[in-house]
């Protein structure tokens, strides 16, 4: 391709001079942007370049303001500020002409006024405002040219509150008789839908009109649209899966015209795309996967051109192979496929088959072994790019036998990489790996030492924490804790000794913290208590330290005073820091002085015993109590949940239009059973707690067994290890790989690396021999479920103590320390990527279920209910058809009169057999004649509020009609909308659908029954009913793998702890859920060891996630859904109900 | 979906800037900042992708001029460098073997030329035959303008 730019002048100002280049002479060389372009060019200093900018906005300024300027003027005039805009200077002055010369401007100037329009503004400002009356006059225009800029203008920004004014125009396009027109429209409507999807929602049979179109080009444009909604609910689409699968065909067989071929490759843009839609519509669908198997076939047989744009196609088919339910035949040669990438000469399309590999071998690790040789090739590019892709792929085939040699490589490529993103990423890896393989305590150690060096500051804070919290919480062994302990401590005295300056605050921190814990571990602290003292003063007189890590080393210091030389030290620095500016450090230096002048209390605070000691921590803050019922009953507000007030906040800056009165959030009862229950955190608790939690449900999974033995590794993994492996004469005949390993090796024979390696000499062949032998080390000998160490015997070496077993002693050390710091960098923790990773541990590892192939595993805890209308499979607990045990035995105590029994007998038979509720009367309205009761019926696709309308006068009751407002309720009527006539002494039932279009705690829910004693004169009596949370939910059916998923797409999160329920003989986590799930609807997917995960779903709303696990004697309870009220709204509930049990 | 394009010379002067989705002034500078050192400090023959946070980079280079552009996580990043080829083969055919001269004289007709190949980021029309009929339709209007003629609008459209 060089030679199309072959002529690129590199001298440019002797060319500009010439003027008689094709593009140059376009231009007239007096024109005042030809000047100043050329200016420019000419500049040598930034410092120049701004000041002649300056000048020309101020001329700008000048001209657009003037009168006099024409039009056309104009137009040259915007070109030079699009050119001003476009090397970073505000032309601000110049918008309001641009929208203006695409109202005013002829055909030529009205296209550029568009451009410029586009160029300067996005769809959130104000004044886009002012150009929808221009587009709509555009859009009407009879000029076809005007109607595709008006188009293209749409396409790029468009004020979103302004779409439903152009919308009806818009859609007319779809059907105009050129095709230009209909493809930009199609692309309008894409827009629309990506930025306001409601809005356009009227429209989806057009959008199929779009898809038939004859013109292949607005076909195209709308597999745009098709890709983004089946991508949101394949479910929707399935049935035009025949018509992807016929378009693909086609365009496979070359049946398009010519003009869409590119490089003699038909449509490869239309390929890809429909190649993707193809992929979601057959993810884990085994009947639509089908009938895409031949087609997807084709497509990989006939892309066999050597091209970028045969391998790009080539490269979107394997994904889509390896995404739709599986087929062996096909996986085959989609794998053989990818061996074509990774051996590529070419640079993009191995680092193409690397990425492939890397999700490939999450199906199958063998996968990796046939180019094992190039992947260590790729672990030495030149290109960093390359190393980080082969590192990732590394990541996913790390055991517990290779994780030394994979995390060295690692650490390697650390030291050397500079880019903010990917180290963050890598350490965050490391660190995971360290912890969940690692072979011994020095190499965890030291490697956790690297990661802390390395990662700096910019790392992931949980990284810390975590650490923290493992070697605080310990393990099974007590001996083991305290070498590991010792281990740590010692290394940290020997980096201390060191230089220190280079290392980052965060390491700092956790190493003031450790050897303040620890250091009393250590064999020479008794007869020189002073040395670790003496470093960590000499820290903090640092100038590098942080006043963050200075806090922390004075909590150490604090600690450590238990010695007549440590307290003189101790004297010393709280002297020196007493009166420091900084108002923490001032205080730690106030109390370190106390301390080390009162030997009394020093004994009680810092006493050695008192290490071992659990201290209680009421996270309840139940201590609080008294004043908080005296705070209410004085009138103060009652606490709301932040997202609560956040919604309130916002609301209270728009007008209030309704009613007063109807909508008091929580009441005064319930808001102090909130506050007794309310177990918030501190967040930097909260936060540790919940990061690990992830690990250590994969850890309870291997519950049975015990640590991993050193011995049992060593031999494989020490230096000496490999030439146990790698027989001398074996490598030295024949490039063969060596065939006499012991078994666990045995099967990485491969062609491949057979003709790889007849290349490089004899010695780096041994090298990568021995590498391969060690990063390969156990991939491919087990199945695929035991890729990630899941069904290894004993590859877990940091087995957390079971909580709730008897406390350890580093917990509360710990979480008082860090109590301490709580603003701190290291203790301020959020949720990060790393967690939603071992999040997705969770789902892949835990709970024992091998994930078949993109087969959902739905699991059924009891008996499927009978689906009644096709929809989303969702049950409802059969233990809530019994009417005995109604949904909420809680219900609120309304005085039930006695005639319910036979009101109920009025309920429609189709409702009879479902869950539902007790009667609650409503409305003891002035006229003593009309009752009004209801009920609610739960389905699983609705909640049918059932309202009987009793006529307890003799005289009949005409028109009776029920009218429910409510902002929060879609109510829908099923049936009895308007009743004719009640009769004397009869029933009559209305049945509504209600759902909840926000989750919120609870909902009034207000009505007004109309009726007529006498005809002609209606009365009407307003009634209330208050609707909850918990009638909306339903369970949500899904499986460990899809639970995964979903938690990790799920951006808003709440934690909390919740109160644990004791019950007979089961455990208190099965009886805790299963309270839940059968006073919630909730579906509770898995319960491994001392973690369970639960899944429901609003009514036709989104799911909410639930992870529980145990934690001492209560309940850490995170959840997670995509919108911010759901989940502070269930945790309200749940807490109830637990209260309630 | 492409995120945005740019153009950039050897030296890092940029040449073209588009956004396909609504970026604060101060991020875009940042990007142009990180893509042009990110994307000059690559030695020759390295691979064309590059990850910029959550975003894949892909650039190539033209002579003395960079194209890069940025990519959602999803996208297939072979076909976004020939996508980068196409555009450039459309520039190629609109100045007649094109440098960088054409387009920094003349860079609103490569943002036309572009308008009419990407909209909001999607390709909008893969045919290089459509794409510049439809920007010599649009050039015609200029010259019948200047001309004063009647020229029939509608004739410059397929």
């Amino acid at each position: 391709m060089s030679d199309v730019v072959e002529k690129t002048l590199s001298a440019l100002p002797s060319l500009l001079s010439l003027d008689s280049n094709a593009g140059a002479g376009k231009l007239s060389s007096t024109s005042k942007l030809g000047n100043l372009i050329r200016g420019i060019t000419e500049l040598t200093s930034k410092h120049d370049e701004e000041k002649l900018i300056k000048k020309e906005l101020a001329a700008i300024k000048e001209q657009v303001a003037s009168p006099n300027t024409t039009m056309r003027q104009m137009k040259e005039i915007m070109v030079r500020a699009i050119y001003c805009e476009m090397l970073g200077y505000q032309a601000s002055v110049s918008y309001i002409h641009a929208i203006k010369l695409a109202q005013q401007g002829s055909v030529l100037e009205k296209r550029l006024g568009y451009l410029a329009v586009s160029l300067f503004l996005n769809e959130s400002d104000e004044f886009l405002l002012l150009l929808v009356n221009t587009v709509l006059k555009d859009l009407q225009s009879t000029n076809l040219n005007e109607v595709c800029m008006a188009l293209t203008a749409v396409s790029q920004m468009f004020p979103k509150d302004m779409i439903p004014a152009i919308l009806p125009i818009v859609e007319e396009k779809l059907t105009h008789p050129k095709e230009v027109i209909r493809r930009k429209a199609v692309l309008a409507l894409y827009k629309f839908y990506l930025i306001a999807p409601n809005q356009v929602q009227h429209i989806h049979s057009k959008f199929r009109k779009a898809l038939c179109d004859k013109d292949p080009g607005v076909m195209t444009a709308s597999l745009h649209i098709y890709l983004q909604l089946v991508k949101e609910s394949p479910e929707s689409y399935k049935d035009l899966t025949v018509s992807f699968v016929t378009i693909l065909r086609q365009v496979v067989g070359g049946k398009l015209p010519m003009d869409f071929n590119y490089h003699s490759v038909p449509a490869p843009w239309l390929q890809i795309q429909l190649l993707r839609i193809l992929a979601y519509l057959g993810k884990e669908d085994q009947g639509t996967s089908e009938m895409m198997y031949d087609v997807l076939e084709e497509s990989l047989r006939r892309a066999e051109m050597n091209h970028n744009i045969t391998y790009a196609i080539l490269y979107e088919c394997v994904k889509s192979i390896y995404t739709v339910y599986p087929k062996a035949e096909l996986l085959e040669k989609a794998a053989k496929c990818i061996g074509n990438f990774v051996l590529s000469p070419k640079i993009n399309l191995k680092y193409l088959g690397l990425k492939a590999l890397t999700y490939v071998v999450a199906q199958d690790p063998n996968l990796a072994l046939p180019h094992q040789m190039t992947i260590i090739e790729c672990l030495d590019h030149s290109d960093i790019i390359i190393k980080r892709a082969t590192l990732e792929l590394l990541f996913r085939i790390t055991n517990a036998q290779n994780v030394t040699v994979i995390v060295e490589k690692m650490l390697e490529f650390l030291r050397q990489s500079s880019n903010d993103y990917s180290t963050v990423d890598l350490v965050g890896k490391v660190a995971e790996l360290a912890e969940k393989y690692s072979p011994d305590n020095g190499w965890f150690v030291q490697t956790m030492n690297s990661v802390f060096s390395l990662g700096g500051d910019r790392m992931q804070p949980d990284i810390p924490n975590n650490f923290l919290r493992l070697l605080a919480e310990g393990f099974d062994s007590v001996e083991e804790d305290r070498q590991l302990r010792l281990f740590a401590v010692d290394s940290y005295v020997l980096l201390l000794q060191g230089e220190t300056a280079s290392l980052p605050q965060c390491f700092l921190q956790v190493i003031s913290w450790v050897l303040g814990e620890y250091a009393h571990l250590r064999p020479d602290q008794a007869s020189d208590p002073g040395k670790v003292m003496r470093l960590l003063t000499r820290l903090l007189d640092q100038r590098h330290a942080s006043a963050q890590t200075r806090r922390w080393i004075l909590s150490a210091l604090t600690k450590l005073c238990s010695s007549p030389v440590s307290i003189a030290l101790a004297r010393d620095v709280g002297e020196r820091y007493f009166g420091s500016l900084d108002t923490v450090l001032r205080q730690r230096a106030h109390e370190l002085m106390i301390l080390s002048q009162d030997a009394g209390l020093r004994g009680r605070v810092l006493s050695a015993e008192g290490r071992l000691e659990h201290v209680e921590v009421d996270s309840s803050l139940s201590f609080l109590d008294g004043h908080v019922s005296e705070a209410l009953a004085a009138g103060a507000a009652p606490y709301k949940p932040p997202h609560q007030r956040q919604e309130e906040l916002a609301h209270e800056k728009a007008l209030s239009l309704e009613p007063y009165g109807l909508s008091l959030p929580v009441s005064l009862s319930t808001c102090s059973i909130t506050d007794r229950l309310t177990d918030r955190q501190s967040p930097t608790r909260l936060s540790i707690s919940s990061s690990v939690s992830g690990n250590s449900t994969e850890l309870s999974l291997k519950g049975g067994s015990t640590t991993l033995k050193l011995d049992g590794v060593k031999r494989v993994w020490g230096k000496e290890g490999y030439l146990v492996q790698q027989p001398k004469e074996v490598v030295e005949e024949t490039p063969l790989p060596p065939t006499e390993l012991p078994s666990p090796l045995g099967s990485f024979q491969s062609p491949v690396s057979q003709t790889q390696t007849a290349s490089p000499g004899p010695e780096p062949d041994q090298e990568r021999q021995q590498l391969a032998s060690s990063l390969f080390v156990g991939v491919g000998t087990h199945h695929s479920v035991c890729l990630m160490g899941r069904t290894e015997a004993a590859p877990q070496r940091f087995r957390r103590k079971p909580k709730g077993t008897g406390s350890s002693s580093g917990t509360s050390e710990h979480s008082s320390n860090s109590s301490h710091s709580s603003s701190g960098t290291a203790a301020g923790n959020t949720l990060d990527s790393t967690t939603a990773a071992t999040g997705q541990q969770i789902s892949q590892h835990a709970l024992g279920h091998p994930p078949v192939n993109g087969n959902p595993i739905v699991e059924t805890p009891g008996p499927l209910p009978p689906v009644r209308d096709g929809g989303v499979a969702a049950e409802i607990p059969t233990g809530h058809t019994d009417s005995g045990t109604l949904a909420d035995p809680n219900e609120d105590p309304v005085p039930v009169r006695p005639r319910d029994l036979p009101l109920i007998s009025h309920l429609p038979a189709e409702l009879s057999g479902l869950a539902r509720s007790k009667l609650t009367t409503l409305c003891p309205g002035p006229d003593p004649g009309l009752a009004l009761s209801s009920c609610r019926v739960y389905k699983e696709d609705a909640l049918v509020l059932v309202v009987f309308v009793s006529n307890n006068s003799d005289s009949t009751l005409h028109r009776v009609a029920l009218r429910f407002t409510s902002k929060q309720l879609e109510v829908s009527c099923v049936s009895g909308d308007l009743v004719e006539e009640v009769k004397g002494h009869s029933v009559a039932t209305c049945q509504y659908a209600v759902v909840m279009m926000r989750a919120s705690v609870d909902v009034e829910l207000a009505g007004l029954v109309s009726y007529q004693r006498v005809p002609g004169q209606p009365r009407a009596t307003p009634f209330s009913l208050r609707l909850s949370l918990k009638h909306f939910i339903r369970p949500l059916t899904v499986s460990t793998g899809e639970y995964g998923k979903m938690w990790l797409s799920f951006s808003h999160d709440v934690k909390q702890n919740l109160r644990l329920i004791t019950a007979g003989d089961q455990s208190p986590l099965t009886a805790t859920l299963d309270t839940l799930r059968d006073r919630l609807h909730l579906h509770v997917v898995d319960i491994i060891g001392s973690e369970g995960i639960v899944a429901c779903r609003l009514l036709r709303g989104q799911p909410c996630l639930l992870h529980c696990r145990v934690h001492a004697d209560s309940l850490a309870v995170w959840l997670r859904s995509p919108i911010p009220e759901f989940p502070d709204s269930l945790l309200y509930h749940c807490q109830k109900a637990l209260a309630e049990a | 979906m492409m995120r945005f394009l740019l153009l950039f010379s050897r030296q890092g002067k940029l040449r073209l800037q588009k956004w396909f989705t609504p970026i604060p002034e101060r991020e875009k500078k940042k990007i142009v900042r990180d893509m042009t050192t990110m994307v000059l400090a690559r030695k020759p023959r390295s691979c064309n992708f590059l990850h910029w946070k959550d975003l894949k980079i892909v650039y190539k280079r033209y002579a003395s001029l960079y194209f890069c552009c940025g990519l959602d996580a999803e996208e297939n990043e072979l076909i976004a460098l020939e996508m980068l080829h196409r555009y450039v083969e459309l520039l190629d055919k609109y100045f007649g073997n094109v440098c960088e001269l054409d387009i920094i004289f003349n860079f609103e007709k490569a943002y036309f030329i572009l308008d009419e190949f990407l909209l909001g980021g999607e390709i909008q029309e893969t045919s290089k035959q459509v794409v510049s009929r439809a920007i010599e339709a649009s050039d015609m209007l200029q010259e019948a303008e200047i001309d004063n003629s009647d020229y029939d609008l509608e004739l410059g459209w397929p």
